[in-house]
């Protein structure tokens, strides 16, 4: 059924901090080696060996930013699906293989549906979808679907697999529907953002901006009343202020 | 509707906890094993292990990517013997019987008449314990791993000043600390916790400082980028010294009690002359501000005096504390003065020096954990000093990289954040001073052991590995007056000096996953070239090469006898606390690796192997009286063996399986690491968590669990007498001399107080070559001695060559364009990109990315073969020629580190090539395996 | 968007084949016979040749069938119903042409527009691409519409119309490349929203050094004098050559080598609307680009 369900009470999603990735690519390959081995097709690696073009599900880009003032800054930006409420590449699919799911707002493809036209990709403006060469399928991220109600699984685990794997703790995981969740706190605390919100697709997942960048010293005088001078420079033989300063100083301690 | 879908698929028929392989970290890791159709157990899954110490469950993109590590097609399959001209990747399969006795047919005339004719070198090995016994057992001096190439500069530096290293052997307080300073390139070593941390300090809003020429990876989330220009760091981090000098931000209790700033540093002319003096004990001498006379350091009641003086003989000894002042306090170190050199302006400098007294100062409390000091003294609270610093690879490869990371040591002292709550903190077995160690061990007996263990901290020049004519002892001319401290060995100059002849000539190369005819050589062209290089006669200069990898690599090619490896999840490993652990700052921690599937080939595990041929070579300890062979293999090594009564490569487990560190060896010990998870950890007692080398609870905790014999408490080294007394040797006092070309550069760089030099000074050799030439490794990407694996080149298949915007404009750069940079040494012509974020003067690359056709089963149209480059190629292990006559190598003069950092280039636009290829391109090797296949498509499936 | 020939060629042939379907079912006195043999044989061979072409862009041919499913809300399955309900009711419309010489006129009309509203659907399922701005404009339907007629008109041989056509085509096809050029700009979408980073964001790494899907399938970038000279191209031989034709033909009321005229004239047609077809799509600037360090310049172009 590729028309959208009504807007579920639950709402799966990513909060990703753009303030904490140092774009290590553990939840790439984490990503990759959960989903080769479960949900669907493989994902496969065409010309492994040499030229290498493979399907992944979540990938790593990298920007440069200069601000208006001071140094350039690096921003590394995972993406994946954003399992958006208003899914375009739900609605163009022909064959009810991409749907939204209404139990908790997951965008899934069914691969026993799908044709493999491309249609969905095109429809994403994220770049969320990826076709399988070798199986002829749509592949995206599944939110783990299969791992965050895997009952095998102990109740911690039960997350996806980019989440449980990041170093840096820049991935979270939770209900962004519910304004009590974990998740939505972290983004109203700190501003989360849809990407692309000129699309129109009301991504659920979220982005954390990076915080302010290169501010030491912005307020000069402050720090430098930690660096008065604890003797009269003289210009000459410096140490030997410093030194009076000293005996008197240990005469304190 | 029913699901398509499993939503709840059995992720394998069961779980195998080991240990990760892919770098320093060590990670837990869960191999998900599944049965496939065959019933043939494979790898279905690897993340990382929540109950592990270094970890915790989050595995980063290189052991998540193991699957494709352990299946690489790259993986050599039986033993091989050269048939074809060296370097030509000709080979055929042996049985390992053959493979073992052309090995000790070799081997053991060597053994009986010179042992010092075998070099045995062991790259990234994570067993240097044992592999360094096997060494010493076989008798040769020349021993090392590729520490020298890599970390010796941290580890040196740290070791001789604070009794520890940054990298994996230390840790900043990521719980507590407000301010953290990252120096330098650092995206490997302990790589998970560093990124744990940082996310643990983002989450907490504490500062992130970056000083670092490029702004990538954990700069990347850097609060506040520093971007220095390469090989200043040490400038920059003196001036912030002379900035809190000169404010008096200083922790003055804890100098006075922790360090050596009050010692008193012998005033009289002569061959003592800035000692630190001590009394007939060895004791170091401070001036007791209580009663007015110099007294023991450690007297329970001595009142050190950060001023005190002693007038004694006509002259009056002052402390070390007085020399930091009269040293720091110069103009030269005014941020004023360095801004230009370092690339950063003066109001910056200040604002970063002024944030650490603030944060040093204003933000401390004391943390209520009481705790008796070494001098029997009781504290109520310690002070916290909620500055950390870190530092890596940025700091070490520099040719200045010894004197520039013991000055952050010095910055740290000096606002008493080291061991502080907040700061920096030490790992077990550290923190360790250098008298603690072993020193150096040259003396070769043919038929016999060496006199002990190789590696280790010299204390003067008295410890030096001389012959008796003063020559080099050892073939990489490790502690010899070229570079006197190399406690880690010098890989680098193996193949070159062994080429040479200089000290002397050797018969048998023997290395171990290290791959010198690639990139883990300073010079890649001239490697395979001296490695290949022929007499009249037509035998090989270096006439006998053994390697040992697991896979496929550049270097096989130029072995004659290849000894096949298997891989990390098909073999018992041994994470020892004699070597490089994998504890914690709260945690003393050891680990294994155990064979969680069989091996498909005709491999053996490289230890195992190197049993087998210790055996047959008759070598003590592998071998029982009746010279049958000790041990099994590796795993009974593991268990039976003991360095000194009751204390084994593993801490866990012992006796009767309740003892940790200290107890008899216990036949269930490693079933007992298995079920544990495979690791064993020891807490370090509530009271002994900070304070570590002053604090006796730890101390004494460490001596019970057999870190030490007995307390090791020390002063913070800020005064190094090991480097004075080579400094008293050069001025011309002692026996031992050093030669005359080498005494004003020893007079200038063995300060015994932190300096910095531009160690780019002798490559500078034609003005043309101003920008600096850096390579960083990417987060994702192995050390190339672990293989291409099909995930993670996808990720990096290539490298550019990044240009900051200065150059990138001059020269009307575009995308796609290419460039040829040039070095005194050689010349590339490669891929270029723009990177804003990085310093001016600087150029990069990521590290070795390029490969050469024909290794690591790549199809002939990888892009790393085709595109890749190495840096290495503009690099040399000696400088350029300077017109004295001599070749001056390429290193740290202390520690002999490579200096692989001081790469000095130019860079000019040109066409792209017709093939798009970069340059130098290298001829194809023939592959001992079949090249990997088209399509990778994993799934274990029944 | 990656310019794949199997979807070049299904938009224009089928474009043409339908477009004739509904000149051959608005007839009001149509061929038959052998004649209207020739005239459907034609229509059906472009129509379901593109079609056939079209299936080539799948990658999972064997359930191409389940695409009957979604109509309600995606316009390549309403595009399937479309083409199949045209297909059918024109054959019993030309069955009775050819074989019975019978005129069902009714039938005719419902299949002219079954066969207008499968170039239709083909047009929205572009159109329909926020992702895609320079499709996603009014001016695709019309285009697509107007081309298929024209199309028509000139393999239906109806000259005047064919000249009135390919005026409004030439005029549609200008409008849809001028608003098409500024349409990215329009839409918005830049790397600071796509990031929402603020200040000059600019590429540094792309997630994976070689290509992937995306890059293959929608980071195609043509050269901007390339682009315009084959615009000068498509729209000449698309539009303008066979208009002129037309109007040669009208003004010399027949005379001379009229067939051979009409030939050039469809031909010149229909190498010029694949021409605009692959411009179509090599031209579309996909904003998923942006995330890879394509599109700058478009975006900023406002």
């Amino acid at each position: 059924m590729t028309t959208l369900p009504a807007p579920p009470k639950v709402k799966l999603g990513l909060v990703i901090d753009l303030d904490t990735c140092v774009g290590c690519h553990a939840c790439v390959t984490a990503c990759k080696g959960w989903n080769t081995q479960n949900y669907g097709a493989p994902l496969s690696d065409r010309d492994a060996y040499g030229e290498a073009e493979g399907t992944f599900l979540n990938r790593v880009h990298s920007y440069t930013m200069q601000p208006g003032s001071g140094p350039a800054q690096t921003v590394h930006m995972p993406k994946s699906c954003l399992h958006c409420d208003d899914a375009p590449c739900v609605t163009v699919c022909p064959t009810g293989a991409s749907y939204k799911r209404a139990e908790d707002g997951i965008v899934l493809v069914n691969e026993d549906a799908c044709m493999g036209c491309g249609l969905c990709a095109w429809a994403c403006p994220y770049g969320a979808r990826e076709v399988d060469e070798l199986a002829g399928v749509m592949k995206k991220c599944t939110l783990c679907v299969d791992r965050i109600y895997n009952e095998t699984l102990p109740e911690i685990d039960r997350q996806p697999a980019c989440v449980r794997t990041c170093p840096a703790g820049a991935r979270h995981y939770g209900d962004l529907n519910d304004p009590a969740s974990a998740v939505s706190q972290l983004v109203a605390a700190r501003g989360g953002v849809d990407l692309m919100p000129e699309q129109g697709t009301k991504p659920v997942n979220q982005y954390l901006p990076p915080r302010p960048r290169d501010t030491l010293g912005a307020d000069e005088d402050i720090l430098a009343s930690f660096l008065a001078p604890v003797y009269e420079e003289t210009g000459a033989e410096e140490a030997t202020g410093f030194l009076g300063w000293l005996d008197r100083a240990l005469e304190k301690v | 509707m029913k699901d398509h879908f499993d939503p709840s698929p059995k992720v394998g028929d069961r779980v195998a906890k080991t240990t990760c392989y892919m770098c320093a970290c060590r990670c837990g890791i869960d191999v998900h094993l599944k049965a496939d159709a065959e019933g043939v157990e494979r790898v279905a899954y690897i993340e990382g292990n929540r109950d592990h110490p270094v970890n915790k469950g989050v595995l980063c993109a290189k052991g998540a990517s193991g699957i494709m590590q352990h299946n690489a097609p790259s993986r050599l399959r039986a033993p091989l013997r050269r048939t074809g001209p060296r370097g030509s990747g000709q080979f055929e399969e042996i049985t390992w019987e053959e493979a073992y006795e052309t090995a000790r047919a070799i081997l053991a005339p060597i053994r009986e008449t010179d042992p010092s004719k075998l070099a045995f070198f062991t790259g990234r090995d994570q067993s240097q314990s044992f592999t360094s016994w096997w060494a010493q057992a076989f008798g040769t001096p020349n021993y090392a791993a590729h520490g020298g190439f890599c970390s010796v500069n941290m580890a040196a530096a740290g070791i001789y000043t604070v009794g520890g290293a940054f990298w994996e052997f230390g840790s900043p307080d990521w719980e507590k600390t407000k301010l953290f300073l990252l120096f330098g390139c650092a995206e490997d070593h302990d790589s998970n916790p560093i990124k744990m941390g940082l996310g643990r300090l983002k989450e907490r809003g504490a500062r992130v400082v970056g000083i670092n020429p490029i702004r990538t990876g954990y700069n990347a989330v850097a609060d506040d980028w520093y971007g220095v220009t390469p090989g200043t760091d040490g400038l920059l981090i003196l001036s912030l010294v002379h900035c809190l000098l000169k404010a008096g931000q200083l922790d003055l209790r804890y100098l006075a009690e922790f360090s050596d700033a009050p010692v008193l540093i012998d005033a009289r002319p002569g061959a003592t002359h800035g000692l630190p003096l001590k009394d007939d004990d060895g004791h170091a001498l401070v001036w007791c501000r209580k009663e007015q006379r110099p007294r023991c350091y450690d007297a329970e009641d001595v009142e050190p005096d950060l001023n005190g003086a002693w007038a004694q003989d006509g002259v009056t000894h002052r402390t070390v504390f007085h020399a930091i002042a009269h040293r720091y306090l110069d103009g030269a170190y005014a941020p004023e003065a360095v801004a230009e050199r370092v690339g950063i302006s003066a109001r910056r400098i200040r604002a970063l020096a002024g944030e650490i007294a603030r944060v040093a100062f204003e933000e401390s409390w004391e943390e209520p954990i009481a705790w008796t000091d070494f001098r029997g003294r009781r504290h109520e609270t310690m002070t916290a000093r909620p500055v950390a610093m870190h530092a890596m690879r940025g700091i070490s490869a520099h040719a200045n990289g010894f004197q520039t990371c013991r000055a952050i040591h010095l910055l740290q002292t000096l606002i008493g954040s080291v061991e502080a709550p907040g700061g920096f903190r030490f790992k077990p077995p550290y923190p360790k001073p250098a008298t603690a160690h072993p020193k150096p061990h040259c003396k070769v007996t043919p038929g016999a052991p060496l006199d002990g263990p190789h590696l280790g901290f010299v204390h003067g020049p008295d410890d030096l590995c001389l012959r008796d004519d003063g020559t080099p002892a050892r073939i990489d001319k490790a502690f010899s007056w070229d570079n006197p401290m190399s406690a880690h060995g010098l890989m680098h100059m193996v193949i070159s000096n062994a080429h040479a002849g200089d000290p002397y000539e050797i018969d048998t190369l023997f290395l171990y996953m290290a791959n010198m005819a690639w990139n883990s050589s300073m010079n890649t062209t001239g490697t395979m070239a001296m490695l290949t290089d022929q007499r009249d006669d037509g035998s090989y200069v270096i006439p006998n090469v053994i390697y040992a990898d697991a896979y496929s690599s550049e270097m096989v090619a130029y072995a004659d006898l290849v000894l096949p490896d298997t891989t990390y999840l098909e073999r018992h490993d041994c994470i020892s606390l004699l070597d490089r652990p994998i504890c914690e700052p709260e945690a003393a921690a050891d680990a294994i690796r155990h064979p969680v599937v069989a091996p498909d080939r005709d491999v053996v595990p490289f230890q195992t192997a190197l049993l087998e041929l210790g055996a047959r070579l008759g070598l003590p300890g592998m071998v029982n009286d009746d010279g049958s062979k000790k041990y099994a293999d590796f795993a009974d090594y593991m268990v039976r063996h003991e360095r000194r009564p009751g204390i084994g490569p593993l801490m866990g487990f012992r006796g009767n399986g309740e003892a940790t560190g200290r107890g008899a060896p216990n036949p269930d010990q490693l079933n007992r690491y298995i079920e544990n998870g495979a690791f064993a950890v020891a807490h370090v007692p509530a009271e002994g968590l900070y304070m570590k080398p002053w604090n006796k609870a730890y101390q004494d905790w460490a001596v019970e669990i057999g870190l030490y014999d007995a307390p090791q408490p020390f002063l913070i080294t800020l005064w190094s007498e090991p480097l004075r007394r080579f400094q008293l040797a050069a001025e011309g006092h002692g026996e031992r001399q050093p030669p005359d070309h080498l005494r004003e550069r020893i007079k200038a760089t063995f300060d015994p107080l932190p300096i910095w030099y531009d160690p780019m000074e002798g490559h500078a050799t034609d003005p043309r070559f101003t920008i600096t030439a850096l390579t960083q490794r990417p987060a994702a990407m192995y050390h190339s001695w672990g293989t291409q694996n099909a995930w993670l080149r996808q990720i990096h298949g290539r490298n550019p060559l990044y240009l900051p915007t200065g150059i990138w404009e001059a020269q009307g750069f575009r995308e796609g364009d290419w460039a040829r940079v040039t070095s005194p040494h050689g010349e590339i012509v490669v891929p270029v990109a723009h990177m804003p974020g990085q310093n001016d003067e600087t150029v990069w690359t990521w590290n070795a990315i390029g490969k050469r056709k024909g290794a690591w089963a790549l199809h002939e149209n990888a892009p790393e073969a085709n595109q890749g480059f190495l840096l290495n190629h503009l690099i040399h292990e000696l400088m350029p020629p300077k017109g004295d006559g001599l070749r001056w190598s390429n290193s740290d003069p202390i520690t002999g580190q490579a200096a692989w950092f001081d790469l000095k280039v130019a860079v000019e636009k040109c066409a792209p090539p017709a093939d798009l290829r970069s340059t130098p391109q290298f001829e194809t090797l023939d592959r001992p395996v079949p090249p990997g296949p088209d399509v990778v498509a994993w799934e274990v499936k029944r | 968007m990656h310019p794949a020939p199997s979807v070049i060629i299904f938009s224009s042939l089928s474009g043409a084949g339908f477009g004739l379907l509904v000149f051959l079912g608005l007839m009001p006195d149509p061929p038959r016979g052998w004649v209207a043999f020739v005239f459907f044989a034609l229509a059906y061979a472009l129509a379901v040749g593109g079609l056939l072409s079209a299936t080539f862009h799948l990658k999972n041919k064997k359930n191409a069938w389940k695409a009957y499913r979604e109509w309600r809300s995606s316009w390549l399955s309403r595009e399937m119903w479309a083409a199949i309900a045209a297909l059918l009711v024109m054959a019993a419309y030309a069955a009775a042409l050819v074989f019975l010489d019978l005129h069902l006129a009714p039938l005719g009309w419902i299949g002219a527009l079954l066969s207008l509203a499968v170039v239709f659907t083909t047009s929205m399922i572009y159109a329909q691409l926020r992702t895609v701005p320079r499709w996603n404009q009014r001016a695709t339907p019309a285009l697509f519409l107007t081309a298929a007629l024209a199309g028509g008109a000139l393999l239906a041989g109806r000259p005047v119309l064919s000249l009135i056509l390919l005026v409004a085509l030439g005029i549609l096809q200008a409008v849809h490349w001028t608003r098409g050029d500024r349409r990215f700009a329009e839409v918005g979408s830049t790397l600071n929203t796509a990031t929402r980073l603020p200040g000059m964001v600019r590429q540094f790494e792309r997630p994976q050094t070689g290509e992937n899907y995306l890059t293959r399938e929608m980071v195609y970038q043509v050269g901007r004098k390339h682009a315009a000279t084959l615009r000068v191209i498509a729209i000449a031989l698309m539009a303008v050559i066979p208009a002129i034709l037309m109007a040669l033909y009208l003004v010399t009321d027949g005379a001379g080598l009229h067939h051979a005229m009409a030939g050039v004239a469809v031909l010149s047609h229909l190498i010029g609307v694949l021409v605009s077809r692959w411009l179509f799509f090599a031209e579309a600037e996909h904003v998923v680009g942006l995330y890879y360090g394509a599109h700058a310049g478009v975006a900023r172009a406002a």
